[in-house]
C-alpha cells in the first residue's frame, strides 16, 4: 500500500474518522529533510488533527506516516519522539512548578527509562547543553525562574527550547506565535529560521504576515483535504484558496 | 560529603525534621513508655511504611490505591509462613496425625506440606520474598492497568477489588492459609525467641531504624531527576510522554516501591504482633492505610509517620470506649482532612512554621525579612508585634 520514499516524512492515505466524519481524508503529504512547512487552513480543517496523527496522539483510521522509512502508525507516543519527533503543543505546555533550568533538563534525552532516571546526574555536558538552548530561546538570564513566572511568550520559548533538547529531526509546532507582542513574533520568526539548520519543522499557523516571513512551502488544508499546495506567492493567487479561506 | 547532606537529608529543614523524629521514637518514646505500649507504637510504625509508600504513589505520582493492605498482608504472610514452619518442627507437633506441618493444616486433613509453603523453610528466600512477592505482584498489576492508561477513580476501585479478592482468597482456603484466623502462634526467628520483652525490645528499634533508613531512601530518590519526573507527570502527563518518557513505566515502579516497602512493614508487623490475619488484607485497612497518609499530608514523608501514629493512638484511646462509633469518625476525619487540610498535618506546620520564621525575624530586624512579602502575611506580622 505504501512506498519507501527518499522524504523524510510520508504521509500517504492518511484518514481518521471520528463517529463517521471524516476529519482527515486521504491526506498525502511530503516532508523534505531541512525543509520548513507551514499548514494554513480554516477552523475545522484537520490542521491539529494531522500533527496529532503523526506523534502518536490520535490514531489514523487508515494510511501511514513513515518517517525515514520506518512507519510511525501503531507506536506509542514516547516511541515516536525517541524516533526524533518532537511536538510543540497549542498552549504552551510546560511544567509550571519546574524552573526553566529543569525544564530543560526533564526534556534532555538521557535518563529516559526508570533506572537511567534514577541514575541520572546533573553532568557538565548536560549543562553546556542547557547553557546553548536557553541562549538561543531568549532565556538564559531566566534560568532559575519558575515556569509559572514565565510570560507567555516565554513560555511558548521555553516548550520551543524543550523540543531543542531533544534534538529532534522533525519539529511540530502548534501555532507558535500565538499570543505574542509583534516584538515576540519578530525574535520567533528568526528562532525558527536558525533552528531549521539540520532538520525540517512543520507549523501551524493562522498569521499570514509571519507566514510568508518563514515558509519556504504552504500546505493549506480544508475539510481534511489539501487544497492547495505551493509557496506563499502561489497559494495568496490560487483562486480555490481565495475563495475559501484567504477571502474571509 | 555536600551530596549527602543535600539529597539524603534534605538539607537543613531536613536534618531538622530528621532529627526530631529520631529523638522522638528511639529516646523519649523507649524511656518513658512501658514495653507493652512501645510494643503498640512499634506495630503502629509498621503501618508507617505503608503510609510512606503511599506518599510516593498518591502524594508525588498522583495514583491513589485503596489496596495497600494486600501488599502489607503479603509481606506480612511471607514472614509468617517462616516463622510457623520453624514453629512446627516434627517434636512440637507430634500429636498430630501428620506431624512437622502446621497445625492449621492438620485440622484441615492436609497430609503433606504444600509446594508452596516448602520456599519458606529457609530464612533468606522468605526476607526476599517479603519484599519480592508484594513488588511482582504490583507489577503485573502495574502494567496491566498503566500501559492501558487506567488511573484515577478506576484504578482506586480495581485496588479495593483486589484487596476484597486476596482476603477472601485467604480467608476461604483453610488448609493452605489458616483461612480467617489466620497464621498464629508464632514463637522463634531462627531460635531466637520473639516474645520476650527483650525482643521485643529490639525489634522496636529494628523497625525505627528500617522506617528512618527508608524515609533518607526516598528523600535521596526524591531529590534527583526522579522527583522531578513525578512532579512533571503529576502536572503534564502528556507532556512527559512527549518528551520520551514512558510514562506508564514510572507509575508501575512507583507502585512496586509502595508495594515493597508495604511488604517490609508487614513482615515487622509479624515479627511484633506474632500474627497475621486476612483482617489486615481487605478493604478497611487498606483504607485506614490511606488516612493515615492523608492526615499526615500525602505529599510528605515525615507527615506520613506522624499521621500513622496519631490515627492508630485516635483508634486504640477511642475504640476502646466507643467501639462501634470509630469507623464513622475515621470516615468523618478523612472527609474533613481533605476538604480542610488537603496537606494534611505537614501543610499546617508547614504553613505555621513560616508564619513563626517571619515572626522571628521582623522581631530582630524591627522591619519585615523580606519586601517581596505579601500583604497578607504582613498584616499578620504586624497585628503580632502589636499585641
Amino acid at each position: 500500500m505504501s512506498s519507501n520514499t527518499s522524504f523524510l516524512l510520508g504521509i500517504e492515505d492518511l484518514t481518521v474518522s471520528f463517529d463517521g466524519f471524516k476529519a482527515v481524508d486521504s491526506l498525502n503529504l511530503y516532508i523534505e529533510p531541512n525543509e520548513l512547512r507551514v499548514i494554513i487552513g480554516p477552523n475545522g480543517a484537520g490542521k491539529t488533527t494531522v500533527l496529532d496523527m503523526i506523534c502518536g496522539k490520535t490514531r489514523p483510521t487508515d494510511g501511514s506516516v513513515k518517517f525515514y522509512n520506518r512507519e510511525l502508525v501503531g507506536l506509542s507516543e514516547h516511541e515516536i519522539v525517541r524516533a526524533g519527533v518532537g511536538r510543540k503543543f497549542q498552549t504552551p505546555s510546560i511544567y509550571e512548578n519546574l524552573t526553566v533550568l529543569e525544564n530543560l533538563e526533564v526534556s534532555f534525552p538521557k535518563g529516559r527509562s526508570v533506572f537511567g532516571c534514577i541514575a541520572f546526574t546533573r553532568s557538565s555536558e548536560v549543562m553546556a547543553r542547557i547553557h546553548k538552548v536557553a541562549e538561543e530561546i531568549f532565556l538564559a538570564d531566566h534560568l532559575e525562574v519558575e515556569g509559572a513566572h514565565l510570560s507567555h511568550g516565554q513560555k511558548q520559548w521555553l516548550e520551543i527550547g524543550m523540543l531543542l533538547m531533544q534534538e529532534p529531526k522533525l519539529l511540530m509546532l502548534d501555532e507558535p506565535v500565538a499570543g505574542m507582542s509583534p516584538a515576540e513574533r519578530e525574535q520567533t520568526a528568526q528562532l525558527l529560521k536558525r533552528i531549521t539548520q539540520g532538520r525540517s519543522i512543520i507549523i501551524i499557523e493562522h498569521d499570514m504576515e509571519f507566514v510568508s516571513r518563514i515558509a519556504h512551502k504552504v500546505t493549506v488544508l480544508h475539510l481534511g483535504k489539501i487544497l492547495a499546495e505551493g509557496t506563499m506567492e502561489e497559494i495568496r493567487h490560487h483562486p480555490k484558496v481565495i475563495e475559501v479561506y484567504l477571502g474571509h | 560529603m555536600n551530596t549527602i547532606y543535600n539529597r539524603f537529608l534534605g538539607g537543613k529543614s531536613g536534618l531538622t525534621k530528621l532529627l526530631v523524629l529520631a529523638i522522638l521514637l528511639l529516646v523519649v518514646l523507649p524511656l518513658t513508655m512501658s514495653v507493652f505500649r512501645l510494643n503498640l507504637v512499634g506495630k503502629y510504625l509498621t503501618f508507617g511504611f505503608v503510609a510512606l509508600g503511599l506518599v510516593m504513589l498518591w502524594g508525588k505520582a498522583g495514583v491513589l490505591s485503596l489496596g495497600q493492605g494486600v501488599f502489607f498482608g503479603l509481606g506480612g504472610y511471607c514472614m509468617a509462613m517462616f516463622l510457623k514452619l520453624e514453629a512446627s518442627d516434627p517434636i512440637s507437633t507430634k500429636i498430630q496425625s501428620t506431624p512437622g506441618i502446621p497445625d492449621f493444616m492438620d485440622w484441615n486433613q492436609l497430609k503433606a506440606l504444600p509446594a508452596f509453603w516448602v520456599p519458606f523453610k529457609h530464612l533468606p528466600i522468605s526476607l526476599i520474598a517479603v519484599v519480592v512477592v508484594p513488588s511482582i505482584l504490583a507489577y503485573v498489576i502495574g502494567l496491566a492497568m498503566f500501559k492501558r492508561r487506567v488511573g484515577g477513580v478506576y484504578f482506586a476501585i480495581i485496588t479495593q477489588a483486589l484487596a476484597l479478592i486476596l482476603s477472601l482468597g485467604i480467608d476461604g482456603n483453610q488448609g493452605w492459609t489458616g483461612g480467617r484466623n489466620g497464621i498464629t502462634d508464632l514463637r522463634t526467628l531462627w531460635g531466637w525467641d520473639i516474645r520476650t520483652q527483650s525482643a521485643q525490645y529490639v525489634l522496636y528499634f529494628v523497625t525505627c531504624l528500617s522506617l528512618i533508613f527508608a524515609i533518607l531512601a526516598l528523600q535521596w530518590l526524591l531529590s534527583g531527576k526522579m522527583g522531578k519526573m513525578l512532579l512533571a507527570m503529576r502536572e503534564r502527563e502528556d507532556r512527559v510522554r512527549f518528551s520520551g518518557y514512558d510514562v506508564s513505566m514510572f507509575k508501575v515502579f512507583t507502585f512496586c516501591l509502595a508495594a515493597a516497602l508495604s511488604g517490609i512493614g508487614g513482615a515487622l508487623f509479624v515479627l511484633q504482633v506474632g500474627f497475621i490475619s486476612p483482617s489486615l488484607v481487605g478493604i478497611i485497612p487498606s483504607i485506614e492505610m490511606v488516612i493515615y497518609a492523608a492526615v499526615g499530608g500525602r505529599a510528605s514523608l515525615y507527615g506520613a509517620i506522624y499521621g500513622t501514629l496519631i490515627v492508630n493512638t485516635g483508634k486504640s484511646l477511642f475504640s476502646e470506649s466507643f467501639p462501634q462509633l470509630w469507623l464513622f469518625c475515621m470516615g468523618g476525619l478523612f472527609i474533613a482532612v481533605v476538604v480542610f487540610f488537603p496537606d494534611g498535618l505537614a501543610g499546617v506546620v508547614d504553613s505555621g512554621s513560616k508564619k513563626i520564621g517571619r515572626w522571628f525575624q521582623t522581631k530582630k530586624n524591627g522591619s519585615p525579612p523580606d519586601v517581596s512579602l505579601d500583604n497578607a502575611v504582613l498584616a499578620t506580622t504586624g497585628k503580632i508585634d502589636e499585641s
